[in-house]
């Protein structure tokens, strides 16, 4: 990779870490806060479903598992209300992966349109199990351990963990992107049974790809019920975080590296933004699904690929312009 | 468990059962022309109900005389929706996002929904909804014999449709292979335009029933849609007959369950079913195997 295009994800990093410093304003640093854990979450996403072009539409499972890993064992086990908690998130995104191998193993054995459709099917399993068993606290929700951290700074350390793990999630998602398990997953994607007819062990990596994007939905998970405090089955097994971090990662860019994280950081924000300033949940279902319209009807490849298209179309246009004038130089000396 | 109440898990099986056969039809008749996943389609069950809900409580029209008005209303609606979104949609990626596109519909007919009609639960009522009658030792409203005429006399225009004419010749061999129905000559844009209209339409008489045995709102839409797609993937994407197995079978097995275990345990069969099947049977009950990645 070439210096100057290292600037802007340097660029961005400075800005994201100096957000929260900047705007001190904890209705804004929340908005942050909840940006960064879905920025995580729509990158790992890509990190398969990018990839291999196998669209999941059950991760919402992992942040489930993840939020209730972090409930359910703080609260068993005792723990002092603390940052020692945060400990409990990669506990989160291992239960997770766990959780998604059985998962991937049968939903990974259609190819994509019914996996789509499979993969909402098992959502929906863990969904209506976690409002009907006990032990999630059913419809009236889990309580976590009350962290009685200054209101003014409260959501500075979530917020730089969240960041921690966006930064995780991209640096483990470029490193995949440029190994031999990554070319295989593109291979996946562009053309299965070529792949397969390479040797490529199609099976294996789709699985393995599958429950490696689980982890770091699982950490944001277990994050997101540390920092909110008290989960619902309803709202951590949410339809709308699976098509949510589905549309960030379309939105940006399906398959790239800044895409999802692009993605994430417009809608989320925007999001949370709409939610503040209209009470109104009705309008907000409007504007939100015409966005979303817009969005896929006129830039379906994504902003990335968009902007990326026009700068090397500009490129090639200079280049040739250049060349041109050359050639009408070399013709006039000649 | 007694014998009546097997005999109503079945009765209603085939009661329910084919008017969701009637919703899920339309659902596999888009995807299997156009590739297209139809999300929105829960939600258009619902503004069926509530289209027959107002025209009854605004203008006083028995909601099955209001199907002369819903059922062209909502074949208009797909056909707005097919021309503005579904069309643009090409590439590689095209299934995926049309998940995208039609639950961002879903969502702008949701909110609108619920800034007309509030979120309240809402339900359609008539004679037929409250006098019920004893079958076979159980009672049931007449709502559900008037429902499965409508959806019988309903899917069976919509065989005579496909095969008993030229654009149902058309729309088949559409269903078969795109590429080849356009080799031959087949418009299959206008096929498609249109097999989405009906596919849409079809839940007019759906969500009127629907709405007439249960009580609805705007987010109603998501259990439906989680239903449908259930039912077309265990009886195999774009398969017709298979919608129709699986929208009987599934909703008698969801009785059985609800009767001997629990009603709670009952929706969540659906889904494990679905799983256990496709683990043995990836293509659904009559998919057709798929030779190349589609």
């Amino acid at each position: 990779m070439r210096l100057w295009s290292r600037v802007p994800w340097a660029l961005g990093l400075v800005a994201l870490a100096l957000f929260p410093v900047v705007v001190t304003n904890p209705a804004y640093t929340t908005i942050g806060v909840f940006t960064l854990i879905y920025m995580a979450c729509a990158s790992s996403w890509n990190m398969f479903s990018g990839y291999t072009g196998y669209i999941a539409l059950g991760s919402a499972v992992s942040y489930g598992v993840g939020a209730y890993t972090m409930a359910l064992v703080s609260i068993h086990a005792n723990m002092a209300p603390g940052a020692a908690m945060f400990w409990l998130a990669p506990l989160g995104g291992l239960i997770a992966t766990v959780v998604a191998l059985p998962i991937g193993a049968i939903a990974l054995r259609v190819r994509r349109h019914t996996f789509v459709v499979i993969t909402i099917a098992i959502f929906f399993v863990f969904q209506l199990t976690a409002i009907n068993v006990g032990f999630t606290g059913s419809t009236s929700g889990l309580i976590l351990p009350f962290i009685s951290w200054n209101e003014s700074y409260y959501n500075l350390p979530f917020y730089y963990v969240a960041l921690g793990l966006v930064i995780f999630a991209t640096a483990l998602s470029a490193l995949v992107r440029r190994s031999r398990f990554g070319l295989q997953m593109l291979a996946i994607r562009d053309d299965e049974d070529r792949a397969l007819g390479l040797g490529v062990r199609t099976t294996a990596v789709k699985l393995t790809g599958f429950a490696f994007a689980q982890f770091t939905i699982g950490m944001a998970g277990a994050l997101y019920a540390m920092f909110v405090g008290q989960i619902f089955p309803q709202f951590v097994f949410d339809p709308l975080f699976d098509v949510s971090i589905a549309l960030m990662a379309f939105l940006g860019g399906l398959g790239t590296l800044a895409g999802p994280l692009l993605g994430a950081l417009i809608l989320e924000s925007f999001q949370q933004w709409l939610t503040l300033s209209f009470s109104n949940s009705s309008l907000y279902l409007i504007l939100f699904g015409a966005l979303f319209l817009l969005v896929i009807l006129f830039m379906p490849q994504g902003i990335v690929v968009f902007v990326r298209d026009r700068v090397t179309r500009r490129a090639a246009r200079e280049k040739a312009a250049v060349a041109a004038a050359e050639t009408t130089l070399a013709g006039s000396r000649a | 468990m007694s014998g009546s109440a097997l005999t109503y898990a079945i009765v209603d099986g085939v009661l329910t059962g084919s008017v969701y056969a009637l919703m899920a039809t339309g659902l596999t008749l888009i995807f299997g022309v156009m590739d297209i996943i139809n999300i929105a389609q829960g939600i258009f069950v619902v503004l069926g109900a509530y289209l027959s809900y107002a025209i009854q409580v605004h203008w006083g029209i028995d909601p099955f005389v209001g199907l002369l008005i819903t059922i062209p209303t909502l074949f208009v609606v797909g056909i707005v929706v097919e021309r503005a979104f579904m069309a643009r949609l090409k590439g590689p990626e095209k299934t995926a996002m049309s998940i995208l596109v039609t639950y961002a519909v879903s969502l702008l007919i949701e909110g609108s929904l619920n800034m007309i009609f509030s979120v309240n639960d809402v339900q359609i009522n008539a004679w037929y909804v409250n006098q019920s009658f004893k079958l076979f030792g159980v009672y049931f409203a007449y709502i559900y014999v008037f429902g499965f005429i409508m959806a019988v006399v309903l899917l069976a225009a919509l065989w005579a449709l496909l095969y008993r004419t030229r654009f149902g010749a058309s729309v088949r061999a559409s269903l078969a292979d795109q590429t080849a129905a356009a080799l031959i000559g087949i418009n299959v844009r206008r096929v498609a335009t249109i097999c989405f209209g009906i596919g849409t339409a079809v839940t007019a008489a759906g969500g009127m029933v629907f709405g007439a045995t249960n009580a609805f709102n705007a987010s109603s839409s998501y259990d439906l849609i989680s239903r449908l797609l259930t039912i077309i993937v265990l009886g195999g994407m774009g398969s017709l007959g298979g919608a129709l197995v699986a929208s009987i079978g599934m909703v008698m097995l969801e009785d059985v369950v609800g009767v001997v275990w629990s009603p709670i345990w009952s929706t969540m069969t659906f889904f494990i079913v679905l799983v256990v099947v496709l683990s043995i049977r990836p293509q659904g009950l009559f998919g057709k195997q798929l030779a190349r990645t589609a």
